[in-house]
This record gives structure tokens, sequence and C-alpha cells, in this order.
């Protein structure tokens, strides 16, 4: 096997009496598609949570590309090429849909103390933006504040943000959450045609999705990851059954 | 009407009105309203450098007439050196005084942005409520330290014994004097825009609407905030160097928290957000306080509900009400 893009060693995590992520380990290969299933309160939003940097592990180690994150803030670890999409839509509103993509590729073009040039003259981020768009579909929209999206198509502006840039592992926390059918089909596709091209890390509730777009699955109960595998072994071992009681995998 | 021409319009029409003002005066035989112009400019200046972290960075600074304050000392200090021939500082480094308009003016702006590098580097470390405690606690500080300033008048403030040199330009002539604050005016409202504009401007925007996803993009956010905190205060340092000028007599008053909350009145009566609102915000707030003082001592009955049905009735405040725009995203 290659070496792993991002190896999570023995991560623990407590909030007062909570363990949120207990003696937690699992790897991510380069170019698969990793999700990360568990039931509510197991522990995946904090995982991704330490894996931005918002917060921090209160012992063990993230490995990056081999580089060990700790210490490194949250901006320079999405510098590195770790991107991450927002449980909560996370977008600009005021701004239009352009403007918000041209924010995340800016983000990857050195510095912005740039104070003279128009940024929407600027022909280093107008292609790259017309690029973004047509990426997640939103060509026609581009001029809207972000504002005047529906829902589905925030989530899309949403993940094209996290795709602008120079990214190599993209963490997407529940995309599809509180999307209608129509809109979870047309993220599904974005997420699939985008295999291959990077590594993402998917956590996700509606398990159809799951099943149909993972390389792998870890499945986490109470913090821990208690199985690692393909949605085929996933689905055959008992644990993970007794885990999800009831529920269809 | 299309916005860009509803925003434009009104804009060349008090631009024509700003530069014929000496004129109009001249012909009214009101020379008064010149000096009363020249001081309405200022206080725009002001205005519209606290709508760069008020309106686009979305910093509730309430402090920022300490910058004001400092510069307008700054100009003072370096006039009074200048003509006692005495240098300011001879250790560790010797400065003297000045009287040259090129030096001191430039001088204001320096001496702001250093101030607003120290406290924004600092009140910058908190959000919401908290920096709007400290910005005013930092300015409330100045503020005694400028009273206890003996040798620079102390609570009596400090007169210049006249305006600056500017060479070329006699700015004892309030004529002169007057076309220098437009035409600074002028240029920091296109630079202004132009920063807005610009990268850096769209930064700080996002940073505005929401500083978790900038911070998940790879902006370091903090740093981007303390730029505009300081180019901001160095421009109302500026804006005070020219006061200083204007009136010939500074004073701790300039930097008290009332004026700080007057300059943050003029950019909500204004428009937040828009740049030009702040400065059509600080022509309202000060032309009314001229008429209305001239009318009542009891001013602030008629000024107070004025402010606040302008407030929670039109969206953007002046520069919403005439251009139908709410706030300008970028």
């Amino acid at each position: 096997m290659d070496e792993p893009l991002l190896r999570v060693d023995s991560v623990t995590k407590r909030f007062g009496a909570v363990t949120a992520s207990r003696n937690l380990s699992f790897t991510v290969q380069p170019g698969e598609i990793h999700a990360l299933i568990g039931p509510n309160g197991s522990g995946k939003t904090t995982i991704i949570n330490q894996l931005s940097g918002e917060i921090n592990p209160d012992s063990g180690n993230i490995y990056f590309a081999g580089i060990n994150l700790a210490g490194i803030s949250v901006p320079a670890r999405a510098r590195m090429g770790l991107a991450r999409s927002f449980q909560i839509t996370s977008v600009f509103e005021r701004l239009s849909v352009a403007q918000n993509l041209a924010l995340a590729i800016q983000a990857h073009q050195g510095h912005s103390f740039r104070f003279w040039r128009r940024a929407h003259a600027d022909p280093a981020l107008g292609d790259l933006v017309e690029q973004a768009l047509a990426r997640v579909g939103l060509e026609e929209r581009a001029e809207e504040p972000a504002i005047n999206l529906s829902h589905g198509e925030k989530r899309q502006l949403d993940v094209g943000m996290a795709l602008a840039g120079t990214t190599r592992l993209l963490l997407l926390d529940e995309p599809m959450a509180g999307m209608g059918p129509g809109g979870t089909v047309e993220l599904s596709k974005l997420i699939r045609g985008l295999k291959g091209k990077l590594t993402i890390l998917l956590v996700e509730h509606d398990m159809d999705v799951i099943f149909s777009l993972a390389d792998r699955i870890s499945v986490l109960v109470y913090g821990e990851a208690i199985a690692t595998g393909t949605p085929r072994e996933i689905r055959a071992n008992p644990q993970v059954q007794r885990a999800y009681l009831g529920e269809r995998l | 009407m299309p916005v860009a021409s509803r925003k434009w319009v009104p804009l060349a029409v008090l631009a024509v009105f700003l530069a014929a003002l000496p004129g109009i005066a001249e012909m009214l035989g009101d020379r008064y309203l010149v000096s009363l112009f020249s001081r309405l400019l200022i206080y725009a200046l002001v205005a519209v450098s606290l709508d760069l972290i008020l309106g686009y960075g979305g910093m509730v600074s309430f402090g920022h007439a300490a910058f004001f304050g400092v510069g307008a000392y700054t100009v003072a200090i370096l006039s009074f050196h200048g003509f006692e021939g005495t240098p300011f500082l001879e250790w560790p480094l010797r400065i003297e005084g000045s009287t040259n308009a090129l030096v001191t003016l430039p001088a204001a702006a320096l001496c702001a942005a250093i101030f607003a590098l120290i406290i924004g580097s600092l009140s910058l470390r908190t959000t919401g409520m908290h920096f709007i405690m400290i910005t005013l606690a930092f300015a409330q500080m100045l503020y005694f330290l400028y009273i206890s300033l003996e040798r620079y008048g102390g609570d009596d403030g400090l007169s210049l014994y006249s305006r600056n040199d500017l060479p070329g330009l006699d700015l004892s002539d309030d004529g002169n004097f007057y076309y220098l604050c437009l035409g600074v005016l002028s240029i920091s409202l296109f630079l202004g825009e132009r920063l807005i504009n610009s990268r850096f401007g769209q930064v700080i925007q996002g940073i505005r609407e929401n500083e978790r996803r900038m911070l998940a993009l790879g902006f370091p956010v903090y740093r981007y905030r303390l730029a505009c905190f300081v180019i901001a205060g160095g421009i109302a340092g500026l804006g005070g160097g020219l006061i200083a000028n204007q009136t010939e007599f500074v004073s701790p008053g300039l930097m008290h928290w009332t004026q700080s909350g007057e300059i943050l009145v003029m950019v909500l009566l204004g428009g937040m957000g828009t740049l030009f609102g702040p400065l059509l915000g600080a022509l309202v707030f000060l032309l009314m306080e001229e008429i209305l003082t001239g009318i009542t001592e009891h001013w602030m009955v008629i000024m107070g509900p004025f402010l606040i049905g302008v407030v929670l009735y039109t969206r953007g405040g002046i520069y919403g009400l005439i251009t139908g725009q709410e706030k300008a995203g970028g």
C-alpha cells in the first residue's frame, strides 16, 4: 500500500465527561473516497474539526502527507491542501457566487495584501472562477448574492469553495444534510466526478450515498473506529450490524 | 433608473456643489461657509475611514477618535516645536519640530497608524462586545494621557500660531485650505474605492461575512483585520492633522469617546459599507447640528429622533435612500 495521505493515530479528545474521540486511529489512502459513518454522537464532526485544526486532540497525532499537524493553524492547514466543507452551510452571504469562489481561489495564490488591482478584473482569478463555477454548475448564478441561492445551490457553492484551491484532501461534513432528492443526486454526481482527482474524507448520514460513493468505510461508535473496510466488508461485519441495530445497511 | 446612474448622478451633483462652494460663499458674502465646509469635509474623511473597518471589515470600533486626536496632536506638537525652534525629541534620535504641511500631515497619518497598530494588535484578539469595549478603553486612555501632557496645554489644549505652510499654496487662506481638504478627501475616496474592490478588500469583506470560513479557506484572518485597522487609523490621523490646521487649536476633547460616538453615528446615518455614504452622513449630521444649534439650545431633542428614524426606516442609511441600494456587496 502507498503511504497514506492522512493518518490519524490514537487520537483522544474529551469534552468534560464525554469522550468524543477515543483512541481513534484510521488512515486515508491517496485517491480514495473514505467515508466515516456512525450513530449520532459518535464523534464524526469532532474528528473533522480536529483534522481542520479548529480543535486540538488531548493526545495522539494526525499526519497529513507525512507531516505531523500538531501546532499548525487552521489557515496554514488549508494552504497545505486540506480543505473542508461545513455541516451547516457556510458561505459569504452578501457576496456574489463568483466572489465567494474567487476568495477560495485567492487563498491559494499567496498573500492578499494587494490593494490596487480590482479583483474581478484580475485574469489570474477570472479563468479559475469560470472553471470553479462550471464545476458546481452555478454559471447562471455567478453574479447573484449567495444569500439568494436555494439551499441545494448553497451546498454546491460550499463544496465548490472547498474544491477551488489546490486541494489534496477534501473533508466533506455531511454535504447532503437538508437536501432534497434532486440535490442529493446532483451533489453525488459532483463527488463521483472528483474520484481519482483528489482524496475525500466523507461524513454522511445518507447510507445510499455512502455505499454508492465510498471506496472504504470506517465505522465510529462512541468515538472509536470499530471497523474499517470496503462497503461489502462493512455490510457483512457483525459488530457494525449490532451498532446499527435496526438500520438497513 | 439603473443602479449605476442612481449612484453616480447624486454623487456628481455633490462633487460639483463642493467644488463650487467657495464661489457660492463669495456670492452669498458668507465667508464662514468655507470654513464650516472644510470642517465637514475633514469629518467626512474620518467617517469614510471608519467605514473601512466598520462597514467593510465588520469591526465595531468605538475608539476611532483616538486616531483622529493623535493626528491632530502630532501636527500641533510638531508646529509648537517648529515655532519655538526646539526639538521635539533629542534622544534616541533627534526629531525637530516642523511647520511644513508636507512633513506634519504625513507625520500625523504615520503616528496614528502606529497607534492603530499597537491598539489593533491587542484589541483584535477579541471580538464582538469585548472589541467595542477595549477600543473604547484604549481611546479613553489616550484621552487622559493627553490631558496629562502639561507642556502641551493639558486639559486646556494647545493653540497653533498659524496654519502649516504648504509650498505653493497659502493655507492661511480659507479657500485654499478648503480645496486642500477637498483634494485629500477625493483622493482618499478614490483609493478607498480601489481598496474595497482589490483582493485585500474582498478578503476584508469575506471576514466580515464569515470568519470561520475564511480561516478554513486558508486566510490568516487576524493579519488582514489588523492591516485594515491600521489603514483606517492612518486616514483618521490625516483627518486629525487637517482639523488641527483648520481650527488652529487642538484639545484632548478631540479623542473623547463622545467624538468616537459621533463619527460612528455619521457612518450609520450615511450607510455602513457604502464608502460614499459616510461622506453624506458626515455632511448631514454636522449641517443639522449647525442649523439646529442656531435654533435651540436643546437641539439634541430634534436630532435624536431624526437619527433613530433614519437608522430604523432606511435600510442603508441616506446612501441607501438615494440609490435604492442596501449595502454594497463588493
